[in-house]
C-alpha cells in the first residue's frame, strides 16, 4: 500500500496529456511584460527607467523588503514602458515592458549549463545567491525561497521534503523537469542540505509518474541521505501540510508552519532554480510551463521566459481552438481564469489550461441535500457546507471560530458537491472578511 | 475566440459530475429488489398502493409549489418520488387508498414543503406521513395482509399479523418465547420476506441487496446502518441472554419489523441525518436504543419509525457537537 495523507481528498481525472512531451524552448518573445508583484509579499521596487538598456539577468526590480524578491530581466533589450497591466489575479499591476533587442546575440543563444556536481560555496554564500537570484516557490505559491531557508532562529529542521507530487490534473511541468533534470535536482537538494545542515531529504512523487520515480531513484543512489517516496495518487497531496503528513506522518499544527514539525518543503522546480542560481549564477528568468487542453492541436511543455504573453505560448501549440470558453493560469483545481491571452507568464505559472464550452460552464446551483461529501473530502477536517452558510449569511465571527482560515482552498468541496454549490467561492469571500476583522482586532 | 465569450470564474474549474438527481435515482434503484418481493408476496394491492403513494406525492409537490408557494417546481429532482416509494414501503399493502393519499399530503405538504423543501426538512417526510397515519388510523395501520393470499383482489378483512405483533401479544398473555416461536415465521421466511408486514419492510435479503448497492455507490456510508443493527443486536442480545423465555433473540429483532428498512433507507436519509461520521454513529446509537426500548417495554410492537423521528430532532445538536477533527488540531506535534 502506497503512502498518502489519511483525511479527505479526491481523485479527479488526471488528463496528463502532455506527460510524454519533452520540454521545448519557446522562441524569445518580441516584447516581455514583467510584473513587479510575482510573489507573495511586498512587491519589488523598479530600478530601471524608460529607454534604459538592460541585459539578460540584470536586476530590474529589487526586493522591496524581507518577504520580497528581486526580479531580473528575462531578455536583453530596451525598457519601453512602465505600465499597469492586468495579470492573472485579474487586477491591474505595475509592470516593466521590455522590447527584445533582435540584434543582441545573447537573446538567441541556447543557454548551456553542463552538470556541475561540485558544491564549493559555503552556507552564507548559498543563501545569498538564492536571495539575489529572485527565487520563489515555483509550485504556484510563489513564496520567496530565502525566507523559508532562513533558519537563524530555528535549527530543529531535520528533514527536507522535495515536492514532485504535481497533483493538479493536466499539469506535467514538474514531471518533465524531474525526467530531464534529475541529476541537477539531486545536486540542488545537496546544496540545500549542505546549507541547512540537514541529513535527510525525501522526494515525494505520485505513483502516476512511475518513470520520474525510477529516474530520480537512480539519480539519488549517489547520496544515501536522499530517498524517493512513491505516493498514492490523491489530490491535494501537493499541498505542503498534506505532503508532510503523507511522507512523515507529522501534522503541522493549526496556524503553524512546516518548520514547527522540523520540515522544510520545496518544489522540484524551485530546487532546479536553486541549482541554476548556485552552480551557474543564473537568476530566475525562465521556467517550465505546460500548455494543455483537450482541444489544443499540440499541447506540450516549454521553457518560457518570465513576462512572455500567454498569447505567444498558445500560438505555439496551434492557437486558441474554436469554442474555447476559459483560459486558466495553472491547473483546473486551483488555477486562475484569465481575462484574455495578453496576460504574461510569471514565476508562479506552472501551466496554461485551455478549456472548451462543455467543461467551462457551471451547472445551476441546487439546495444542499446535506450529503456530507464536502466534509468527507475536506483534507483540513473542515465543514465546507457550514462555512459557506456562515459566509453567505454574514456570521463571520462564527466562521472564524469554525476555523475558516485553515482552509487551503483546494476546491475539493466544490468539486464533489452534487448540488453544484459554489462552496469555495463563499469560503474565499468569508476568509477575506475574517482576515480583515482579525487585522482590525490586532 | 470571440470578444466577451470568455468565462472568468474562481477555481475549481472542473466538477466530479455527481449530481443530487443521480444520488436520488441510486436510492430508487436500491429499492427495486424490495419492491419486487413486495409484489411477489402481496400482489396487486402492493402495486396499486405504491403507485398511488408515488403519484400523489409528486402531484402534491407540484400543486403546492405552483399554487401555494409559487416557487419553481422541483419534482424533477426525484426526491418526491423517493418519499412516495418509502411511504408506501412503510404502509400495509391493503391500507385504504384514501388514507395513503392523506399520508402523501402530510409527508410532502407538512414534513417537507412547509419546512422549506428539499434540504431544509428536519424530519424524514415519509416517516412523518407514516406516523401520522399510525396515530390517526391505528386499526387500519396495524391490519396486515396475509402473505400470498388475495394477491389479485382487494379485501378488507385481514388476518395477518406481524412477527413482532405476535410476540408482543403472546408475552402480554403470559406465553413463553418457546411457545410463541411456534407461531411466528421461521428465520428463513423472515430473511426472504415471506411474512406479514408493511409493503416493503419484510425481505431482509432484498433490502440488504439494495443497501449494499447504496454503500457501493457511496450514497450512504456504513456508519448509520451498521451501528443501528449492531447496537440493536447487542441490546436485544443482552436481554435474550438474561431470560430467553421473555425476550426474543436478536436475529428475530433484526429480521422482523422495519429494522433493516429503517437502518438502510430511512435513518440514512441524507437531509435528516448528521453530516459527520462521529455524529452518524451517535445518531444511530440513539435510534437503536429507542427502538429496542419501545419494542421490549413499550406498548407498540415496533418503534423504529418513532426512534428515527425522535433522533431527527437531535440532528442539529449532534452536528453542532460532533465535528470532524480539524487538521493540525492535535496539540502535541509529533517529532519522529
Amino acid at each position: 500500500m502506497l503512502k498518502t495523507f489519511p483525511k479527505g481528498g479526491i481523485h479527479p481525472a488526471e488528463n496528463k496529456i502532455t506527460s510524454a512531451k519533452a520540454i521545448k524552448r519557446l522562441a524569445v518573445p518580441k516584447v516581455v511584460y514583467v510584473p513587479i508583484a510575482q510573489h507573495i509579499g511586498i512587491p519589488s521596487e523598479i530600478i530601471v527607467d524608460r529607454k534604459d538598456k538592460v541585459k539578460i539577468g540584470q536586476v530590474i526590480a529589487k526586493s522591496g523588503g524581507y518577504v520580497s524578491s528581486n526580479i531580473h530581466s528575462p531578455v536583453a533589450g530596451t525598457v519601453t514602458k512602465l505600465d499597469m497591466i492586468v495579470d492573472s489575479s485579474g487586477y491591474k499591476k505595475q509592470c516593466i515592458v521590455i522590447r527584445t533587442d533582435q540584434k543582441d546575440e545573447s537573446n538567441f543563444q541556447e543557454p548551456e549549463f553542463p552538470l556541475n556536481r561540485e558544491i564549493t560555496m559555503d552556507q552564507k554564500d548559498i543563501l545569498q545567491h538564492i536571495t539575489d537570484s529572485g527565487i520563489v516557490g515555483l509550485g504556484g505559491a510563489t513564496f520567496p525561497s530565502h525566507v523559508k531557508l532562513d533558519l537563524r532562529n530555528d535549527n530543529k529542521v531535520d528533514c527536507l521534503i522535495i515536492n514532485g507530487v504535481e497533483c493538479e490534473p493536466y499539469l506535467t511541468a514538474d514531471h518533465r523537469l524531474m525526467l530531464e533534470k534529475a541529476d541537477e535536482i539531486i545536486v540542488g537538494i545537496q546544496i540545500l542540505m549542505h546549507a541547512l545542515h540537514i541529513n535527510r531529504a525525501v522526494i515525494g512523487i505520485e505513483n502516476n509518474k512511475k518513470d520520474a520515480i525510477r529516474v530520480l531513484k537512480k539519480a539519488a543512489k549517489l547520496d544515501s541521505r536522499i530517498k524517493v517516496a512513491a505516493l498514492r495518487v490523491k489530490y491535494p497531496q501537493g499541498s505542503e501540510k498534506q505532503l508532510i503528513k503523507a511522507i512523515l506522518n507529522r501534522e503541522v499544527p493549526m496556524g503553524g508552519l512546516p518548520m514547527d514539525v522540523g520540515v522544510i518543503v520545496h518544489n522540484v522546480g524551485t530546487i532546479f532554480a536553486i541549482y541554476q542560481a548556485v552552480q551557474h549564477d543564473r537568476p530566475l528568468i525562465e521556467r517550465v510551463v505546460t500548455v494543455t487542453g483537450k482541444k489544443l492541436k499540440d499541447p506540450s511543455n516549454f521553457w518560457v521566459k518570465i513576462g512572455t504573453p500567454v498569447k505567444d505560448l498558445v500560438e505555439e501549440v496551434g492557437g486558441v481552438p474554436e469554442g474555447t470558453r476559459k483560459i486558466v493560469n495553472g491547473g483546473p483545481m486551483m488555477g486562475k481564469a484569465l481575462k484574455d491571452t495578453d496576460v504574461p507568464i510569471t514565476k508562479g505559472t506552472s501551466g496554461i489550461l485551455v478549456i472548451s464550452e462543455d467543461e467551462a460552464s457551471r451547472q445551476q446551483t441546487k439546495p444542499c441535500i446535506r450529503c456530507s461529501n464536502c466534509i468527507f473530502v475536506c483534507p483540513m477536517g473542515l465543514e465546507p457546507n457550514l462555512l459557506m452558510d456562515l459566509s453567505e449569511k454574514g456570521f463571520y465571527e462564527r466562521a472564524g471560530t469554525e476555523d475558516i482560515m485553515t482552509c487551503i482552498e483546494c476546491g475539493s468541496c466544490s468539486y464533489v458537491c452534487p448540488s453544484h454549490r459554489p462552496l469555495l467561492d463563499y469560503i474565499r469571500f468569508g476568509k477575506s472578511i475574517v482576515k480583515k476583522l482579525q487585522v482590525a482586532e490586532n | 475566440m470571440a470578444e466577451g465569450s470568455i468565462i472568468i470564474s474562481a477555481s475549481p474549474h472542473v466538477h466530479s459530475e455527481s449530481t443530487s438527481r443521480r444520488m436520488m435515482y441510486d436510492v430508487l434503484i436500491a429499492l427495486i429488489p424490495a419492491f419486487i418481493v413486495s409484489l411477489y408476496v402481496f400482489g396487486l394491492p402492493a402495486l396499486v398502493m405504491t403507485s398511488v403513494a408515488v403519484s400523489t406525492c409528486i402531484l402534491f409537490e407540484y400543486l403546492i409549489q405552483k399554487y401555494l408557494l409559487k416557487t419553481e417546481s422541483t419534482i424533477g429532482d426525484g426526491s418526491a418520488l423517493i418519499t412516495g416509494v418509502l411511504l408506501a414501503f412503510n404502509l400495509p399493502a391493503t391500507l385504504p387508498l384514501w388514507m395513503v393519499v392523506i399520508g402523501s399530503l402530510v409527508a410532502i405538504g407538512i414534513a417537507k414543503l412547509s419546512f422549506g423543501g428539499l434540504g431544509n426538512n428536519i424530519f424524514n417526510p415519509a416517516l412523518v406521513g407514516r406516523v401520522f397515519l399510525l396515530i390517526s388510523f391505528p386499526a387500519q395501520m396495524t391490519s396486515w395482509p396475509t402473505p400470498f393470499e388475495n394477491t389479485t383482489k382487494f379485501v378488507d378483512a385481514i388476518s395477518g399479523e406481524t412477527t413482532l405483533g405476535i410476540i408482543k401479544e403472546g408475552l402480554m398473555y403470559g406465553e413463553t418465547m418457546s411457545a410463541i416461536t411456534q407461531q411466528i415465521p421461521t428465520m428463513t421466511e423472515l430473511f426472504f420476506g415471506f411474512t406479514s408486514g408493511s409493503a416493503g419492510e419484510m425481505s431482509g435479503l432484498a433490502l440488504l441487496l439494495g443497501g449494499f448497492y447504496l454503500l457501493a455507490r457511496r450514497v450512504i456510508t456504513w456508519h448509520i446502518p451498521f451501528t443501528i443493527l449492531a447496537v440493536m443486536a447487542l441490546m436485544t442480545g443482552i436481554f435474550w441472554l438474561a431470560d430467553p423465555e421473555i425476550y426474543a433473540n436478536p436475529m428475530i429483532h433484526i429480521l422482523s419489523g422495519g429494522a433493516i428498512l429503517g437502518a438502510f433507507y430511512m435513518a440514512t436519509d441524507l437531509v435528516t441525518s448528521p453530516m459527520t461520521k462521529k455524529g452518524m454513529v451517535v445518531f444511530a446509537i440513539g435510534i437503536a436504543a429507542i427502538t429496542v426500548v419501545i419494542r421490549l417495554f413499550g406498548s407498540y410492537p415496533e418503534g423504529i419509525s418513532f426512534a428515527i423521528l425522535i433522533m431527527n430532532a437531535f440532528v442539529p445538536l449532534i452536528d453542532k457537537y460532533f465535528k470532524p477533527r480539524r487538521f493540525g488540531s492535535r496539540i502535541k506535534a509529533k517529532i519522529v
